[in-house]
């Protein structure tokens, strides 16, 4: 039985910022940076992490697909949120998966997300839901700021692929091109000429062709060559390998970035857009060693499509070209909060585990008596006239479209992106929330807008840093006023 | 319905501090302040106290735990004191305790007490706080102020009201207040502003400006109750008692439940519609003198027209506009100046309104003194508008 990619998909945050505002702000210090001032870089919003990006990444993925038989679950980063509280745990709750998955944290590398991908499909243990996503830091004026972004790929493996799995080949070898140490922000680069000579011009192309001697496969027959990397390393990658240079895919370097260890992920879930019936397609990624997987389209492909995928993705963006706003919005700023950011943030961990269907899963409530719907579930349903007592059964609200029905933008409330937008949304079919917004421009919310709800930081609790999540109304992704 | 305490308990005395930014005074000297008046008004001595309230809305700031803080200050002679707390409408709560007391023969006579020292918060505004550790996981960033924004948004989908018209009647509803609380010695904001003031003020929560928010201050007020069999034996003549008290709270269908449009509020219905039954009102519009409602927002006195059944569905926006209920229309609201004019200690709000009422119908509100007052409603709303407390108070001449 042939095993592969069943389903795939991708998140990119909406925030884009023109690379040539970053060159224009720091022109003083570097001017260096002109050259490199072309297209814009993603970025995550305040509110966004790994765990919230890998969230919409296998939303995208999982689509309106039955979750209940997933029965593993790998999370690839090398910015977890938590180093010791499971980061791929919180993801499957915010999913609704079920209790009974295998999760697994990949972590250390730039090559995480590739090998999490590998052993998902060496593996054995059911459907297995494959979430890589990077956030990283980027020093002020460094090249780093130029050239990475924010994002988050998924894929479903399982039987019946879109993609069929043709195998792997992996090196190890401690070439130290970057690093970034325990309870360190930033990466520290070695010289970018070296890296590109011995990491991607003999490290790579070596990797790639043994994998191709052992799959038994010609270098004429790769359709799609999937390396994310320094600008123009694909192309000498695929030289080096005898692989064609029409089969190097796209980096997005222009529209979004190197996602760091989601980005091989992310181009592969681009390229499995466009691929026809058939077509081969080689994976790389790179750090300390490379993975090298390889892909053969199907019959299906084309039958399964992501929510959004890759192009959707970056086609919902929306401009900032204010390069201090994006240093807030990154925490690389400290701003002056005021004292209503002081408000203590503490989270009572037996609090959060007695709710974390309705925090984490926005699993609300629904009567089975008189159909009514609530959030959140509670003992005495809120069915006027009908209080019946423990009559409701879980009812899934996260991915209902709802409408706005109540609104403002607080200015008064502390919010690192302000003012903040909150009010009332009413769900397609029964039940409602008071939540904060996200992803909104400034004058674009009426009443009667089509919201959808994506799982979102909701504040940090810095004095003992634990991060609190819960969910938060977006425009919906075409969003009209009804 | 229960027969209700109408005309059952009347106001021996009353006592409110100047409000505002009391930066000479605690929490005590308030309250010695609010009491000192009441009890000279009352002409009793504290040995004739039976029993009393104390309402505080930001316990930890103000007081800190139970009802101690007060009985240490007053130096009450071992009483019953009773702590009490439910949002803005704390200090009715605590007038309904002493009331309730009263009515129901447990008390010759019973003090009310609410106080609140909100700027020794560090806050211009009211100060964040948490819901409850299941509430503040759920929950969302907004302040006091965006939470009755929220009204403004439902009301005008509602009625399908141009932005502009309404944040134009929300602008007059300030402007009467502002007029108001200047002939007022005791309130905190005492200058009238021009429609154009408030209309350009900065934005605070969305279409709610500067002066669409009530201001942010200490204070105490206090009232003495008993029988008005037992006022007349202390030698008072013209009364003032008691006609309804009723509260209202939320079961929350109106945030959990579906089919509020968000555009009025559900417990000041239903605590208006019980306390008019209460108070032998029929016709609020033609037989209320005079309201003291929640002004914390402009938005939301003009909501609480209709919700009082005063203004008919939809016509808030005209009567408001048409000057209705400014000191010189067809039912003054907020004579003293409001919510709006002596700010909001949460604790002290709802017995300030009560002593305004109380003033006007003994003829004593100097400059701002009303012709012939009879009755006057009084009216909190705590909460948000989504998920309310509301108390409705109406108080009259005796006898009538």
């Amino acid at each position: 039985m042939a095993i592969g990619i069943t389903r795939f998909g991708a998140y990119i945050p909406r925030l884009r910022l023109p690379r040539a505002a970053i060159a224009e702000a720091n022109a003083w210090y570097n001017p260096g940076l002109k050259g490199m001032a072309k297209g814009e870089r993603c970025f995550a919003n305040w509110d966004e992490d790994a765990i919230t990006m890998a969230v919409e990444a296998a939303r995208d993925t999982l689509g309106e697909s039955s979750r209940d038989d997933v029965g593993q679950l790998v999370m690839a980063s090398t910015t977890f949120p938590f180093a010791d509280r499971q980061n791929s745990v919180v993801v499957k709750e915010a999913l609704n998966l079920p209790d009974a998955v295998a999760a697994m944290d990949v972590a250390g590398s730039q090559r995480a997300g590739t090998s999490a991908l590998r052993a998902a499909c060496l593996g054995s243990g059911g459907p297995t839901l494959v979430v890589a996503a990077e956030k990283r830091a980027a020093k002020v004026a460094g090249e780093a700021e130029m050239t990475t972004g924010h994002a988050a790929a998924a894929f479903l493996i399982g039987e019946d692929p879109v993609a069929e799995f043709l195998g792997a080949h992996s090196t190890a070898v401690d070439m130290v091109d970057h690093y970034r140490s325990s309870g360190e922000d930033y990466d520290y680069n070695w010289e970018s000429r070296w890296v590109r000579e011995i990491g991607f011009g003999e490290i790579v192309p070596n990797a790639v062709k043994e994998a191709l001697s052992r799959l038994s496969l010609k270098a004429s027959e790769i359709a799609h060559l999937v390396v994310a990397g320094p600008s123009g390393i694909g192309a000498r990658v695929a030289a080096q390998s005898g692989i064609s240079a029409t089969a190097v895919a796209d980096t997005l370097a222009a529209t979004m970035g190197d996602s760091g260890t989601a980005h091989p992920l992310l181009l592969l879930a681009d390229v499995l857009e466009r691929a026809r019936p058939g077509e081969i397609i080689v994976v790389v990624g790179f750090g300390q060693g490379c993975d090298v997987l390889a892909f053969r389209a199907t019959d299906r492909i084309g039958s399964v499509r992501p929510l959004l995928g890759v192009r959707g993705w970056l086609a919902r963006r929306a401009e900032m070209r204010n390069y201090a706003r994006y240093l807030a919005l990154t925490g690389a700023l400290d701003i002056e909060r005021g004292i209503r950011a002081e408000l203590d943030q503490q989270t009572a961990a037996t609090v959060l585990y007695r709710n974390r269907k309705a925090v984490l899963g926005l699993i609300g409530g629904r009567c089975t008596k008189t159909g009514t719907v609530q959030f959140p579930m509670t003992r005495v349903s809120v069915a006027r006239n009908a209080h019946e007592i423990d009559t409701q059964e879980p009812y899934p609200l996260a991915d209902l479209p709802g409408k706005v029905l109540t609104f403002t933008a607080d200015r008064l409330a502390y919010n690192p992106n302000p003012p903040l937008y909150f009010g009332t949304v009413q769900f397609d079919g029964g039940g409602r929330l008071t939540a904060d917004f996200t992803d909104v421009d400034e004058g674009a919310v009426d009443v009667g807008m089509r919201t959808r709800m994506m799982f979102r930081i909701r504040a940090v609790d810095e004095v003992r840093g634990f991060t609190k999540y819960f969910w938060k109304a977006a425009p919906a992704f075409n969003a009209k006023v009804a | 319905m229960a027969r209700g305490i109408r005309d059952k308990v009347a106001i021996l005395g009353m006592g409110c501090t100047r409000f505002g930014e009391r930066w000479e005074s605690d929490a005590a000297d308030l309250m010695v302040e609010a009491y000192v008046e009441a009890m000279a008004d009352a002409g009793i001595d504290r040995t004739q106290l039976d029993a009393a309230w104390l309402a505080v809305g930001f316990e930890a700031t103000s007081i800190g735990p139970s009802s101690i803080p007060l009985s240490i200050a007053l130096r009450l002679p071992n009483i019953p004191v009773t702590k009490v707390e439910n949002y803005c409408a704390s200090g009715t709560e605590a007038f309904r305790g002493a009331v309730y007391a009263v009515a129901s023969g447990a008390a010759d006579i019973a003090l009310a007490l609410g106080v609140e020292k909100l700027k020794d918060t560090g806050y211009g505004g009211l100060p964040v706080r948490s819901r409850g550790l299941v509430y503040d996981m759920m929950s969302n960033g907004g302040t006091a102020p965006g939470n009755f924004a929220q009204l403004a948004a439902g009301y005008r989908a509602r009625h399908r009201l141009d932005a502009g018209d309404l944040k134009r009647a929300i602008g007059h509803v300030s402007v009467k207040s502002h007029a108001n609380g200047a002939k007022n010695p005791r309130a905190h904001l005492r200058k009238a502003v021009d429609i154009d003031t408030v209309l350009n003020a900065p934005m605070v929560a969305e279409p709610l400006g500067l002066y669409d928010c009530c201001g942010v201050s200490d204070g105490a007020a206090c009232a003495i109750v008993t029988t008005p069999e037992i006022a007349r034996s202390l030698g008072k003549t013209d009364l003032v008692s008691v006609k309804a008290l009723q509260l209202a709270v939320t079961d929350g269908w109106e945030l959990q439940g579906d089919g509020w449009d968000g555009g009025y509020v559900n417990t000041t219905r239903q605590a208006a519609s019980r306390a008019y039954q209460e108070g032998g009102i029929r016709d609020p519009r033609g037989e209320i003198s005079m309201m003291e409602v929640h002004d914390c927002f402009s938005i939301t006195e003009l909501v609480t027209m209709e919700d009082l059944g005063v203004s008919a569905e939809g016509r808030a926006i005209h009567d408001v506009r048409d000057g209705f209920y400014d000191a010189d229309g067809g039912i003054p609201c907020q004579i003293d100046g409001g919510l709006k004019c002596f700010g909001h200690p949460i604790g002290a709000s709802g017995l300030r309104m009560v002593y305004e009422m109380y003033l006007q119908l003994l003829g004593r509100a100097g400059e701002r003194q009303l012709k012939d007052p009879r009755i006057g409603l009084t009216h909190n709303l705590g909460g948000m508008p989504s998920q309310s407390v509301c108390a409705v108070t109406i108080v009259g001449r005796h006898g009538e």
